[in-house]
């Protein structure tokens, strides 16, 4: 009787593992994610509101750490930068994305050449490239000396040592590496369109620029609005590219908010205010993120 | 016959503005290519100064070419002098990087996989707000789990260790990897799965059986992916590992930081090559594949 019951109950166990089989293996993803992203963050945001120090402390302290932060200076010149660096970085890929999309979309010889060469930048990391322009705008022997040698003897570049200048810096090398996706992007997209949507625009009299400027441009409306979200998202999560570049530096002139918050953990000890920050970089993502996946979800349910 | 005229003053179009084409061409092929001389320029640079010596490059430009092959700064910057104490250099921290790279490409490859297969073909109520759940987790700015993340894995014993990081990059990669084959699962007909499994085929089976073997393209995808992210990785290996156990982009910039006397840009420059080599080879050779996952999962952070 007692093995009998033994063997039913092993059988109905294959059972209800067979018909949840799915289930359990979508369990790990489902439960790592759950608690390495999601606990974490919650975890982030309830020390915010506590006042650890070196480790964190459980007690609440209350909103006093959102309070300082936004009273820190140094956190002030870090938001300042990510706008200054967000605005001309958004602007600079875009508008040199689309130009070389749009020009290599004309049919051009030797395109997988140039297009392996505008996107090869991305498989690099932020440390190599940071390293390399480093080297290129250093004031004594990079760019500056070249054109000096080249007999522009009053010429001087130091962007990189000057404090007003050298967040500029760090969109040179910053557009430098991710226009080419923009460009991918947008040349994928003018792909995709209809050639006789072109074609019949020709032939009512439009010249190539009106049918670029008044039909495909305005057709790229979800491009646009993929690349926005990426490169906001890249600019807000700006972190090696300076450490390799400037360091934040001349001074606390280039800190950016991904840098405020290490610094401040790892280096300041001051782990809530470092976790408030972190939750300010967290909302800005999320801000822009949430809608983007909302509207993705609704175009793909449409489809 | 409407088609047939059009395409008469289609092509009468064409000829006539033969002229103010060719001139179009030539500026199209001019910006284009000073474009990629912009692009191509910091490689150059980096390529060009690794092979001069320090007393090239102060005499010299940026452009000038060095007076012979010289590979000396790139054994400095592999080897070392070997001097000992004090002596950086990039061998160990090369090695770090791949023992951290494959397990970790591996297990989140193999994860996403199971995971996309799932939440396609097995099909349940509220499947998609599983899949929104995950795929939230491309999105978050890692700073928001950084300090419980090192808190954990010093609970865990692991802090510090190659160990550690391949966890760290496992578990942030499977909301990547679950994008690439819940996306390119969905568009294998759902039919195939069905007959399977009337036929009396099992979960696995029909996984290993007839997904798998079509699933080549996007598993190239999700490792060049993977790859990619993982080996350039700084945030997390500055973070969580140090001295030892640090992977090569820690040591590239721990060695460009820490050069104590004279600045040797030769050395440097021949250490970024080398830690950015490895990932510049797939690129070159399996570029449509990346550019797919650029395209797709569409975020680098």
């Amino acid at each position: 009787m007692a093995f009998f019951l033994i063997k039913n109950s092993i059988k109905n166990m294959f059972k209800w593992l067979e018909k949840n089989l799915p289930k359990i293996v979508l369990a790990p993803a489902v439960g790592l994610i759950s608690w390495f992203v999601y606990g974490f963050v919650l975890w982030t945001f309830y020390i915010s509101f506590t006042n650890s120090k070196i480790l964190p402390r459980y007690e609440l302290w209350g909103v006093g750490n959102y309070g300082k932060l936004w009273a820190s200076h140094k956190w002030l010149v870090a938001v300042e930068n990510l706008f200054i660096f967000t605005a001309l970085f958004l602007i600079f890929c875009t508008v040199i994305g689309i130009i070389l999309a749009i020009f290599l979309d004309q049919k051009i010889r030797a395109e997988g050449v140039l297009r392996t060469i505008y996107l090869y930048p991305m498989a690099l990391s932020f440390i190599v490239t940071g390293t390399a322009w480093k080297w290129i705008l250093n004031p004594t022997l990079g760019i500056q000396k070249m054109f000096i040698d080249w007999g522009f003897e009053s010429f001087t570049f130091d962007w990189l040592v000057d404090r007003e200048m050298a967040i500029y810096t760090v969109v040179i090398a910053g557009v430098w590496q991710s226009a080419g996706f923009v460009m991918a992007l947008f040349l994928a997209g003018l792909r995709s369109v209809e050639d006789e949507i072109v074609k019949a625009a020709k032939i009512d009299g439009a010249g190539l620029f009106t049918v670029y400027w008044k039909i495909l441009i305005p057709m790229m409306r979800p491009v646009f609005f993929t690349s926005f979200v990426i490169l906001v998202h890249i600019s807000i999560k700006s972190y090696d590219l300076i450490v390799a570049l400037t360091q934040g530096g001349p001074g606390i002139s280039t800190t950016m908010p991904a840098m405020y918050m290490t610094q401040t953990a790892f280096h300041k000890s001051q782990v809530a205010l470092s976790a408030t920050s972190a939750i300010m970089m967290f909302m800005a993502v999320s801000a822009v993120i949430i809608p983007y996946l909302y509207s993705e979800l609704r175009r793909e349910n449409a489809s | 016959m409407q088609v047939k005229t059009s395409l008469a003053a289609y092509t009468q179009l064409e000829k006539k503005s033969k002229l103010t084409n060719m001139l179009l061409r030539w500026f199209l092929y001019f910006v284009l290519i000073l474009f990629a001389s912009y692009f191509i320029f910091p490689l150059y640079v980096m390529i060009v100064t690794s092979l001069k010596t320090m007393e090239e490059i102060r005499q010299g430009t940026l452009l000038t070419l060095p007076s012979e092959l010289n590979f000396e700064s790139w054994g400095v910057a592999w080897e070392g002098r070997g001097y000992g104490a004090g002596d950086t250099f990039l061998k160990p921290y090369f090695w770090n990087s791949i023992k951290m790279v494959v397990p970790a490409v591996f297990f989140s490859t193999f994860i996403g996989a199971m995971t996309g297969y799932v939440l396609t073909k097995w099909r349940f109520k509220g499947d998609s707000w599983v899949f929104l759940f995950l795929l939230f987790g491309c999105f978050i700015p890692f700073q928001a789990i950084l300090l419980p993340m090192a808190r954990t894995l010093g609970v865990l014993g692991i802090s510090n260790s190659i160990l550690g990081l391949v966890v760290v990059h496992t578990v942030y990669g499977i909301p990547f990897t679950t994008l690439f084959f819940r996306n390119y699962y969905v568009s294998v007909p759902t039919e195939l799965v069905k007959a399977a499994r009337i036929d009396g085929a099992g979960f696995f089976k029909i996984f290993f059986k007839i997904l798998l073997p079509i699933s080549a393209p996007i598993i190239v995808v999700t490792v060049i992916w993977q790859f990619t992210q993982i080996w350039n990785d700084f945030l997390f290996g500055s973070t969580f590992s140090f001295g030892e156990a640090a992977p090569i982009q820690v040591a590239l910039n721990n060695m460009v930081l820490s050069s104590t006397s004279v600045k040797e840009y030769n050395v440097d420059m021949a250490s970024a090559i080398i830690a950015g080599i490895p990932t510049l080879i797939v690129y070159i050779l399996a570029g449509k594949y990346f550019i797919r996952g650029l395209t797709s999962g569409a975020v680098k952070g």
